[in-house]
């Protein structure tokens, strides 16, 4: 059927009959702004070519005019922005995008348009950006200088500043055997499994099962590929342990048998609006035997304009015209090296194309050169092609033959093959080589060194039959492997077929046009020339100085004919020049795949205190400290967060604040040797501690840096409670089971922490004990039966209670512990218990002026990896006799140096404004650099003036100096003081 | 990612565990006996070896407990888990690894 008698369609390319599509679903679509249809069942890849449209991209170096290649996940030159606004997902290949009503696609590396690109002025100017250009040119006089062109230039495609929207899923699945393809060996590696009672996981990228044979037709036990697809998905869906994935491409292989599969579940942005519709889901797979069966990719030949839109890989042109029942052109050439390109010759005359010649570089097999006689098809045999003509689109071919004649043929579609290539990406993810098989010329597996099979195409075996009896063995391998029994049933058999021969072509020299090896990262034939006359012996060097088998190709078209030229023009054989990494993922992944549902919300779990409904109801203001949702301050109506902080502080101060500490850390030890293990682990020494009595203490690290500090209270003669910050709660319980478990095994100690049984309540301020007493506790609280720095259990209005008489404000302070649930009840009953007393509800940014003002040190604000506790005037650390965690590296000569940054009081010389945070400060007499910063700083409302906290140089040494401030607004003067700045002497403490 | 067997728990996947690094490393005491070089060494120096690595993993996620692990570190095989407390397993490197 000649395709030129058609009556003119909408759809011109498009085949009266054939492919798996369906007609009656017509879908409209629209690619770079212009409206085209399609039908259900093609991707975007083939209803473009559907309509005639050729050009579909730029080349990413060259902006050259590309079309389509391949037909699958080998398409290098395709890749298009699908959806639009927030909805775009940019560098989707056309070939792997399945047409929906209403899809809307852009190429990604064109401006203004495919049509006219102003890049391709880079075309012209090609000698400058050889390989390895940006280490050249950009040398002088500085890179910076080229920079920001550059970039604007580099990369594919175009994000969206914009959230998001799609749903992600992550999902996690076990399985004996996991069958990576769904192809014929695929399909006969499930079933052999399924049928013995394995539990299977079958993945396929298409959205069918099938891959070659949706479009190679083939007689597999007596049933059309058709029908035994059909039988054999009908087999898997019934088996019990057994499920199937498709468009579901398996994208990296990890250690010990972990595969990440991206699962592409729905692409219509009309459906994923939908709440809960996944986009994709990305899963991690523990198998305990992987079957590869990933098949092969065509490879392309390299010659002069390889790469102008209409020349295609051969068996691509199959796909089209057999799967989706397109014409990919009118005039047709072949050129190969091996016999698979005559399936097309024959595949595209019985379309109804016509086929001007088929070109062999080799001698034609006698057999197929007689059915290309008989379908009056041109054979030209020792010859090439060395270089093709057309800017937008193929126009014609130059045949070159062994006599090194030359002649042109007319021709708008070029299909070649170069042979096929295992798809080991995955093979070689799990660790294992690729050896060359001389025979094939192509690069299969070598031993697996995971718990894997490689079966079919993946494994170099090509043809159909030897391809399923290969596949089944590899199954039954696995299950044996695994110890399990595998039932005894045949493989399936196909149709013997001819022995498929190939001759090795590489490159093609003598062409006037540029010959692309990697048509992705535009990577040519002269490149890896260049690249070997300058001395890139190693591949990993070639990838790198040229970009070839960079990015989201990964080498799929390209590394093996760019390991064999490179071998060639070395002289080494292509084992030993050796095959570069290929990398995770094996297809692009998007990002949000990968993040799964972990974001806003949802990024990490929302800590709320016992105690929120409390502060909700007070009018309290959120904000994330350590992870934990706290009131910073409660506004009341018409305040300001700030003025709200200082009332909050001034009450303190003034009467009593409740403020709620449950975050703090709080972890038991108990034991014989408790007081032995916490002499190790805190700086100070706490056996001394009497019982009932608490302690301040800090803990280091072996650096000898402070990590944490807290008070820890004496229950018993073997018991202690130690309380942690906020932040240190979870760090410091792991901290201390470690030292436990891994050096002082011999110690009598359990650990439990307890931070989340336990809520805390701090009443703080001078009528903190009137508020405990009208609220009921059977604890005698007067100060010689309740000393600062004690702790004792009784109940508080009802509730039993653990109560610490400690302070982080500087006045009188009961820190009530209760049972979480019951905060809420304790609150209030504090509440009412102190209306008429002036009590407030305090946040936790009214607490730190209140410690400020005191000179109480915040770890992790006012200390750093580097203070140690010499640095904070702990320097008595290093008279306690007994070992403790970092004591060795406090004797160290820098650990003690005078000039070390200390932490001191600072006082502003200019006023009442408190010092800016962070501000770095200068001693007098000095004219440059930073001799330290502000580490905290607050306004006293007490005071009347800003209080602050600083790490200075020697800082000791220097009380009553003057520094300077350097501050955004310039440079103020100040004075070293005292840590405390309210109450130095502590007397409030001591009421 | 590896799979690793909690001695406690059974398999678990590596997410369920944190290593702690290099096991079986001395801690150098009394402080006051301890040279700077000797010291430095306890805090600083690590085998970073090409083979068999013994190193210390806690199952974080799960039992709590910490554990040894022999690990090649060229082909990720797990060659054997013992207890804090026991000496490196005698094994003989595989031929892969010189």
């Amino acid at each position: 059927m000649n395709l030129r008698s058609q009556p003119l369609r909408s759809q011109p390319h498009r085949l009266p009959t054939g492919g798996l599509i369906d007609r009656d679903r017509p879908l409209r679509f629209t690619f770079a702004g212009r409206r085209y249809t399609g039908y259900a069942g093609d991707t975007l890849a083939s209803a473009l070519l559907a309509n005639g449209v050729r050009v579909l991209g730029r080349s990413f170096k060259y902006h050259r005019p590309r079309g389509l290649l391949g037909a699958g996940a080998e398409e290098p030159n395709v890749l298009v922005t699908v959806g639009e606004g927030a909805w775009a997902v940019p560098n989707l290949r056309a070939t792997e995008v399945p047409l929906y009503d209403g899809l809307v696609a852009a190429p990604v590396n064109c401006w203004p348009g495919v049509g006219f690109d102003i890049g391709a002025i880079n075309n012209v100017f090609s000698r400058f950006l050889s390989a390895g250009f940006y280490y050249k040119t950009f040398m002088w006089p500085d890179w910076h200088l080229f920079e920001g062109f550059i970039r604007k230039a580099a990369g594919l495609g175009k994000v969206e500043n914009l959230p998001d929207p799609h749903r992600y899923e992550t999902c996690f699945a076990h399985c004996d055997v996991l069958v990576i393809g769904g192809g014929p060996a695929g399909i006969a590696a499930a079933r052999a499994a399924a049928r013995s009672g394995a539990r299977v996981l079958l993945v396929e990228q298409d959205a069918v099962l099938g891959g070659r044979l949706n479009h190679d037709d083939a007689m597999i036990d007596g049933l059309g590929a058709p029908a035994w697809i059909r039988s054999a998905e009908r087999e898997l869906a019934q088996a019990p342990e057994t499920r199937i994935l498709r468009n579901t491409a398996a994208v990296g292989y990890f250690d010990h048998n972990l595969v990440a599969l991206l699962e592409r579940v729905e692409w219509d942005p009309a459906r994923l609006a939908t709440p809960g519709q996944a986009a994709c889901r990305f899963w991690q797979v523990r198998a305990g035997r992987v079957i590869l069966a990933t098949g092969a990719i065509e490879r392309p030949l390299v010659f002069g304009g390889n790469d102008r839109p209409g020349v295609m890989l051969a068996s691509a042109l199959r796909q089209y015209v057999n799967r989706y029942g397109v014409a990919p052109g009118r005039r047709a050439v072949i050129f190969t090296n091996n016999d698979d390109a005559y399936t097309t010759a024959f595949c595209l005359a019985d379309a109804g194309v016509e086929v001007a010649a088929l070109v062999d570089a080799r001698k034609a097999p006698e057999d197929l050169a007689a059915q290309l006689r008989g379908r009056g098809i041109a054979l030209h045999d020792m010859s090439v092609i060395c270089d093709t003509r057309g800017y937008k689109g193929l126009k014609a071919v130059r045949l070159r033959d062994a006599s090194g004649r030359m002649g042109w043929i007319d021709c708008d579609l070029l299909g070649m093959s170069g042979g096929a290539n295992p798809t080991a990406h995955l093979f070689c993810q799990s660790g294992g080589r690729l050896r060359y098989d001389e025979e094939q010329a192509l690069l299969r597996p070598g031993p697996a060194v995971q718990a894997m099979e490689v079966a079919g195409g993946a494994n170099g075996t090509l043809a159909l039959g030897p391809a399923l009896e290969e596949a089944h063995a590899a199954a039954m391998r696995a299950l044996e492997g695994m110890g399990q029994m595998p039932a005894a049933i045949p493989a399936p058999r196909a149709q013997a077929s001819r022995t498929a021969t190939i001759t090795p072509l590489w490159s093609v020299a003598g062409g006037k046009s540029k010959a692309f090896v990697d048509f992705q990262n535009d990577v040519t034939l002269a490149d890896i020339g260049q690249a070997h006359r300058e001395n890139f012996v190693s591949v990993e060097h070639l990838k790198r100085y040229t970009t070839l088998g960079m990015a989201p190709d990964q080498g799929k078209t390209s590394g093996v004919n760019a390991l064999a030229i490179m071998a060639s023009l070395s002289g080494q054989s292509i084992d030993a020049t050796g095959t570069t990494t290929y990398r995770f993922p094996f297809t692009p992944v998007p990002l949000g795949a990968l993040r799964g549902s972990a974001t806003g919300p949802l990024f990490r779990p929302v800590r709320r205190m016992p105690g929120h409904a409390c502060h909700a109801a007070l009018g309290a203001v959120f904000e994330e400290y350590g992870g934990w949702q706290r009131p910073s301050c409660y506004l009341r109506p018409g305040e300001t967060p700030h003025a709200a902080e200082q009332r909050e502080a001034a009450q303190v101060r003034r009467a009593v604040g409740l403020f709620e500490g449950s975050p703090l850390g709080k972890i038991e030890v108990k034991g014989p040797d408790a007081a032995r293990f916490l002499d190790l682990v805190y700086a100070n020494t706490l056996s001394t501690l009497k019982v009932g009595r608490c302690r301040y203490g800090l803990m280091l690290n072996e650096q000898g840096v402070i990590i944490d500090d807290g008070v820890a209270a004496r229950l018993g003669e073997d018991h202690f409670l130690v309380g942690t910050t906020s932040a240190g709660a979870d760090r410091i319980a792991a901290w201390l089971e470690e030292w436990l478990q891994c050096e002082w095994v011999d110690l009598d100690v359990v650990i439990a922490p307890v931070t989340a049984q336990w809520g805390v309540l701090t009443l703080s301020g001078p009528q903190a004990r009137a508020v405990l007493a009208r609220a009921g506790t059977d604890i005698p609280i007067d100060a010689a039966a309740f000393p600062h720095m004690s702790v004792r259990d009784g109940y508080v209005a009802d509730i039993p209670a653990r109560v610490m008489r400690v302070s982080f404000t500087g006045e009188m302070s009961f820190e009530i512990n209760v049972p979480a649930d019951r905060v809420d009840a304790l609150y209030q009953a504090l509440m009412a218990a102190g209306a008429d007393m002036g009590i407030v509800p305090v946040g936790v940014e009214a607490w730190m002026i209140l410690r400020t003002e005191k000179g109480y040190l915040h770890i992790g604000v006012d200390t750093d990896g580097t203070t140690n506790p010499l640095d904070v005037g702990w320097a008595r650390v290093l008279g306690k006799k007994v070992d403790f965690i970092g004591k060795r590296s406090l004797l160290r000569p820098a650990d003690q140096a005078p000039d070390r940054l200390q932490l001191v009081g600072l006082e502003a010389m200019d006023g009442p404004d408190h010092l800016p945070v962070g501000s770095h400060l200068r001693l007098a007499g000095r004219g440059d650099g930073s001799d330290g910063y502000v580490s905290s700083s607050v306004f006293s409302p007490t005071l009347g003036r800003g209080v602050a906290l600083a790490m200075i140089h020697g800082g000791h040494k220097r009380l009553g100096e003057a520094v300077t401030i350097l501050c955004a607004a310039g440079e103020r003067p100040a004075r070293i003081v005292e840590l405390a700045s309210y109450d130095p002497s502590g007397e409030r403490l001591n009421d | 990612m590896l799979r690793l067997s909690c001695p406690f728990c059974g398999p678990r996947d590596e997410r369920e565990f944190h290593c702690g690094g290099q096991s079986h490393i001395q801690r150098p005491g009394p402080a006051e006996a301890v040279s700077d070089a000797s010291w430095g060494s306890y805090l600083f120096d690590r085998i970073n070896p090409r083979g068999h690595h013994a190193e210390r993993w806690h199952h974080s996620f799960g039992c709590g407990r910490w554990f040894n692990v022999l690990r090649d570190t060229t082909t990720h095989h797990i060659l054997a888990v013992y207890a804090m407390t026991e000496p490196v397993p005698d094994m003989v490197q595989s031929d892969s690894v010189a």
